[in-house]
């Protein structure tokens, strides 16, 4: 029984719909963001369960979850705060602020609170050069953007993801 | 000045179908299939010099002439993945004026001939992707996306398609291998996407702003898309403006404003009283100028920013002040290139490997003059070696921040003749 058929095969079916019928595989990216949704990482049963719809090896599904950033392939922070600290953010005193942020969670960065909530980290360009210091959160849901922030405005957020 | 791009300045709530169809929309489109030939709508965009914005500058026209016309099905993609460092345009006009976008995507593929596009978004971008889904579904059911447009037997559907965090994915053939399902990793080329494109079908595949310039060129002709910008560098361009400046932020310029314009008069100068020390015109991929009087009165635009020793690219104007060193600056562009290498090309993925442990030791102040040699022939012995265009970029702040700054680099000994 495929369990991410049976959980989620009309979203599924619409998302096959918008490739052509033979290149089943454009949907393995799709697929993978609903096989993450819940538990924020894809196991190896959701790699051989996607494997199976679009007619690719579980090999070959993990390796789309190696080479790209935003999956996961083992458990860490339901909510993932992800700093943008590269030269155009650097230059508005993005490291200072994710240092900051570390400082007051108790965590280095990359790791995540006691609670298993919250991981903080540093990650490449997100396109919002301009509104420094900032970072996006991802959880299962999605990814959303922070601008403009100071260690306080993303403490509160993060004090309210932690209850 | 007339905004032509990001319109939704002077027209509030533009990103409303209601809003943007009172204000001339889908107009060109309309033009487009309900009188035009396809290859008519391709010479006019050909004759209007539009120059691609998502960083090459290739003749947007003559990549339109090169769809393979013989094959099909067609397709046409929009390359929104932005990653550049620096680059914040696309989020800009597809947040706000998502609608002529979506537009000159619709034009272009009447003019080649498809009847499927995609938009690749990067998957940071996941709440705009979501807003997109909701635009295009209001198109569909305002009859500008579907069968037979206009009464035509023309059709057409666009599908949204997030990435996941991969900065090559930019790189037109690594995002077309990605939209496949495949890891974005750069093809040999020739062919190139016109030809042997999505699935291998010919493709195009064109940058968002690029796109967004199309519909007032259908609407307003060709001569008059030709009095704004340079002879060469037609149009108006947007420029994203941050780093060390007062006001950062995306200004719609002509091609061929200077950079003092920008920086200065548009971008409210340096803060803190600093001194403009650097300007990386392209991003993080820049080749870095040194902020003079004669770099300072060059004008923006594809032919004259290589005169002092760079390129415009996607024209992301990083300003660095004086309280910068290079040595901090190429550490930070060296890491963003290492961990975007895709690996497949081995001057890229060791290079960059290199560099990076190199100016870790260099910047820590572990390291002696001669490592700073080292990583300078590191990079040079990239240099055209690599298969896409990231090795090339990834060395070009790390030479020249050497070469154009070397005070930085705390050099006390005479450097040793490196074989």
């Amino acid at each position: 029984m495929n369990g991410l058929l049976e959980k989620y095969g009309a979203e599924i079916e619409t998302v096959l719909a918008k490739y052509p019928a033979e290149q089943k595989r454009s949907a393995v990216m799709p697929l993978l963001y609903i096989a993450q949704r819940e538990k924020m990482y894809v196991s190896e049963k959701d790699m051989a369960e996607i494997g199976e719809i679009l007619e690719l090896d579980p090999t070959e599904v993990g390796s789309i979850v190696g080479y790209y950033t935003l999956y996961y392939d083992r458990p860490g922070g339901t909510s993932r705060v992800q700093v943008c600290t590269d030269l155009p953010c650097a230059l508005r005193g993005a490291d200072a602020f994710a240092a900051g942020l570390c400082e007051r969670l108790g965590i280095q960065l990359g790791e995540t609170t006691e609670d298993g909530k919250v991981t903080v980290e540093a990650v490449m360009c997100l396109a919002a050069c301009d509104k420094a210091p900032m970072f996006q959160l991802q959880d299962g849901k999605g990814l959303k953007y922070y601008e403009n922030q100071t260690v306080e405005s993303a403490i509160t957020l993060i004090e309210k993801l932690k209850k | 000045m007339e905004y032509i791009l990001l319109r939704h300045r002077d027209i509030p709530d533009l990103h409303k179908l209601d809003v943007y169809v009172k204000h001339g929309g889908f107009e060109a489109f309309k033009k487009a299939v309900t009188s035009m030939k396809p290859e008519d709508v391709v010479e006019e965009v050909f004759k209007s010099g539009l120059r691609g914005r998502g960083g090459a500058g290739f003749p947007t026209g003559l990549k339109w002439r090169f769809i393979d016309k013989k094959n099909s099905p067609r397709y046409v993609v929009s390359n929104a993945d932005e990653s550049e460092p620096g680059t914040f345009k696309d989020r800009e006009i597809m947040e706000s004026n998502p609608f002529q976008f979506f537009e000159g995507v619709m034009i272009c593929a009447f003019a080649v001939g498809s009847n499927t596009a995609y938009n690749y978004l990067r998957g940071e971008f996941w709440e705009l992707g979501d807003f997109l889904d909701g635009k295009l579904a209001e198109m569909e059911k305002a009859g500008y996306l579907g069968d037979d447009l206009f009464g035509t037997d023309f059709s057409l559907r666009i599908h949204n398609h997030l990435g996941a965090g991969a900065y090559i994915c930019g790189e037109e053939t690594a995002l077309l291998e990605s939209l496949e399902g495949k890891l974005g990793q750069p093809r040999l080329r020739p062919p190139f996407p016109p030809s042997f494109g999505l699935y291998g079908k010919p493709t195009i595949v064109n940058n968002v702003e690029t796109f967004t310039n199309v519909p007032p060129i259908i609407t307003k002709g060709a001569d008059w898309y030709r009095t704004i910008g340079t002879e060469k560098s037609p149009g108006t361009k947007v420029f994203s403006l941050c780093g060390n400046v007062e006001k950062p932020g995306n200004y719609e310029l002509p091609l061929g404003t200077t950079f003092r314009e920008l920086i200065f008069e548009h971008g409210g100068g340096i803060p803190d009283g600093r001194q403009v020390k650097a300007i990386m015109p392209a991003g993080a991929s820049s080749a870095i100028i040194v902020a003079d009087d004669e770099a300072l009165d060059t004008p923006m635009d594809y032919e004259s920013v290589p005169n002092v020793g760079s390129m415009l690219g996607s024209a992301s104007i990083i300003v660095i002040d004086d309280s910068v060193s290079m040595d901090w600056l190429v550490r930070k562009t060296v890491h963003f290139f290492k961990h975007e290498s895709c690996g497949k090309c081995t001057p890229c993925r060791e290079g960059t490997y290199w560099m990076a442990h190199l100016i870790d030791r260099i910047e820590a102040g572990e390291a002696g003059p001669e490592k700073v040699d080292l990583l300078d022939q590191v990079a040079k012995n990239m240099e055209g070696k690599c298969l896409c265009a990231l090795g090339e970029f990834a060395i070009q702040a790390v030479i020249t921040g050497i070469e154009r700054f070397p005070e930085d680099w705390k050099i006390e000994a005479p450097r040793p003749e490196v074989a």
